[in-house]
């Protein structure tokens, strides 16, 4: 039963080298991606399954006890973020069939998106600060060369900034690493927990918490640090940036919020009005950068960064309704904002271009797209029957028991700037008349439209469920950010052999 | 001693950076690199002439052991910083045969769309 942890990385790993094998087969490269990313699902959700029946479930790769070897931990938000990553690899899959062009798949598109799943799956379970680095680095290969896939003007652009910061970032990482193992002698996260529990907080403590936080931040694109993602995220292809925002960003505030619940809980609490000004500032100056765009995916990139700040806020506050409210945010953000993204790339498809200006009125003759963008757009703006609103709810009640009334004050204000910019947007795209001299449509063959269509509707529906049962949804995240407030379980489940 | 060397690779690294040059850049996150490896190299509490570890029959000293695992996590990190500056090699000679230059400023220009193919 406890091998079951170690299937979200074979999964991927396997389907990517056999993927490497077939280099020339782009059939084959393609069913075992769907296959794969299936099976992730799948067993997704028997590891959340399982963690809801026997409580935080611990492996010890080659039976080294737990601080000397490579420890495996899943609890309730790894496992739901590793559901969730199976939900988005197979949607971005099935959707690049119809994306994805020749020339990026003969250069191993497929593969490369099972290693950077790879590297996601390997950040949400591994219980050791190291193998965590290892994991960044496998996911930053991967994202790097995805994209810089196809090696347009602009994508080189982009990539360079975002390598640069990236690697800025690892090494940052790998300091903060170095200089805690110094301090402490272990890597164990469970055990770093305990360690650091009984050391005073002074000194190299809290510098180190200040090292680890800004690496994780700039992956996370946290307010001081988001400037590579609006430079990098509108270039590459519409899949990819899916997958990016959906998951890349996400491992950033995963591990910035475990780190800080389980390692360094009382550097967080020291840290507080630091981390709720960045969050403040990140959701502020994602929603004004937002407005200020004149293209679709770039505007979206933005509001990326925005969204990035509520789940902050929630690790900010460092309550159980407030972690919750951000979990809760998290896997309504994956649904909603991948949809926008993929909706995006339809409409790039068909018209060719998505500069505002340039598009109009594409209501009268495809309303279903319409509909799919307009829904998550409400959503991520936090209209009540949808599902970013209970994140939004949430958080904010969460901020009003804390007394973080200027922050909450923030919060609402970038809500409203949200569901202007995106309903702007959207009435520029679907519902004023469309521009006089603008570029035919022309749409994609009948089969490929249903192949980038299907996605977005899954994730709809999914972001529908979240807003319509969100009981369902919320009791799992709660129970999640119970687990991440009291550590003694994530400590026992890890260390229990050895004690 | 070390730290010094340290401080100046790490000073050297970032310098390197910001500069406009893309060779550069990689020249800094090599600099960079090198800089959190003697990091760890010198917080990882070294022992000097004491083996990683002991024989299962033999005697344990009384002289603490050196630790191997600060060597292990710089080994790995090397091995990564290899990678990830190979790719980034390719990368700069892609960028240059794409834009032509190794000048971060001139990418990012309006004359956008051109070298679209390539």
């Amino acid at each position: 039963m406890r091998t079951l942890l170690f299937f979200p990385l074979i999964i991927p790993l396997a389907t990517a080298v056999l993927g490497l094998l077939a280099w020339n087969h782009r059939t084959v490269q393609r069913w075992l991606g769907i296959g794969s990313t299936a099976l992730l699902t799948v067993v997704g959700s028997n590891i959340l399954v399982q963690v809801q029946h026997y409580g935080i479930q611990s492996v010890q790769a080659g039976n080294w006890p737990a601080p000397f070897g490579i420890t495996l931990v899943a609890d309730t938000f790894s496992s739901l973020l590793l559901l969730a990553t199976g939900v988005m690899g197979l949607c971005v899959t099935v959707y690049s069939l119809a994306d994805a062009d020749s020339d990026q798949e003969s250069r191993g598109y497929h593969p490369l998106l099972q290693v950077l799943l790879l590297g996601v799956c390997g950040s949400f379970l591994t219980g050791d600060l190291f193998n965590l680095y290892v994991w960044f680095e496998v996911m930053l290969i991967a994202s790097f060369v995805l994209l810089a896939l196809g090696g347009k003007r602009e994508q080189m652009e982009g990539a360079i900034k975002y390598v640069a910061l990236n690697l800025i970032a690892s090494a940052l990482l790998l300091a903060g690493i170095g200089l805690l193992y110094g301090v402490t002698g272990t890597l164990n996260m469970a055990h770093l927990a305990i360690r650091l529990q009984e050391m005073p907080h002074t000194g190299t403590v809290p510098v180190i918490a200040v090292l680890l936080f800004c690496a994780f931040s700039i992956k996370a694109a946290v307010f001081p640090f988001y400037f590579w993602l609006p430079a990098s995220y509108h270039t590459p292809p519409v899949a990819v940036i899916t997958i990016f925002s959906a998951l890349l960003s996400k491992v950033g505030i995963y591990v910035l919020i475990r780190v800080f619940t389980l390692i360094f809980p009382q550097e967080t609490m020291a840290g507080q009005p630091l981390i709720l000004g960045a969050a403040g500032l990140t959701m502020l100056f994602g929603a004004l950068g937002a407005l200020a765009q004149p293209e679709l995916r770039r505007l979206l990139s933005f509001c990326v960064i925005s969204q990035i700040g509520y789940l902050l806020m929630g690790l900010g506050l460092m309550t159980p309704l407030a972690l919750a409210g951000s979990i809760f945010f998290m896997l309504h953000i994956m649904a909603a904002k991948s949809t926008l993204f993929l909706t995006t790339g339809l409409i790039a498809r068909m018209i060719g271009t998505t500069v505002l200006k340039e598009l109009g009125g594409l209501y009268r003759r495809y309303p279903l797209l319409a509909v799919l963008f307009l829904m998550p757009a409400l959503s991520v703006a936090g209209i009540p029957p949808l599902s970013g609103f209970w994140g939004k709810l949430a958080l904010v009640q969460a901020g009003l028991q804390g007394k973080q009334y200027l922050l909450v004050t923030v919060a609402l204000g970038v809500s409203v700037l949200t569901l202007y910019y995106l309903v702007t947007a959207w009435i520029d795209v679907f519902w004023k008349n469309r521009p006089a001299g603008a570029a035919e449509l022309h749409s994609p063959a009948p089969v490929r439209r249903r192949q980038m269509l299907a996605p977005a509707l899954l994730l709809t529906l999914l972001s529908l469920i979240m807003g319509l049962l969100p009981e369902l949804v919320f009791k799992l995240c709660r129970t999640a950010a119970e687990q991440l407030l009291h550590n003694d379980a994530y400590i026992k489940a890890v260390l229990g052999a050895t004690q | 001693m070390l730290a010094v060397v340290i401080g100046g690779l790490y000073a050297a690294g970032m310098y390197l950076m910001v500069r406009r040059s893309i060779v550069k850049m990689i020249f800094g996150l090599a600099l960079l690199g090198n800089a959190a490896n003697l990091l760890i190299f010198t917080v990882g509490r070294l022992t000097r002439g004491r083996p990683p570890h002991v024989p299962v029959d033999g005697v344990l000293s009384p002289l603490p052991v050196a630790d191997p695992v600060p060597q292990a996590l710089i080994l790995t990190a090397i091995v990564i910083g290899f990678g990830v500056q190979a790719f980034a090699l390719v990368l700069i000679k892609r960028v240059y045969q794409t834009v032509g230059s190794d000048d971060q400023d001139e990418m990012t220009t309006e004359n956008k769309g051109q070298g679209e193919d390539a």
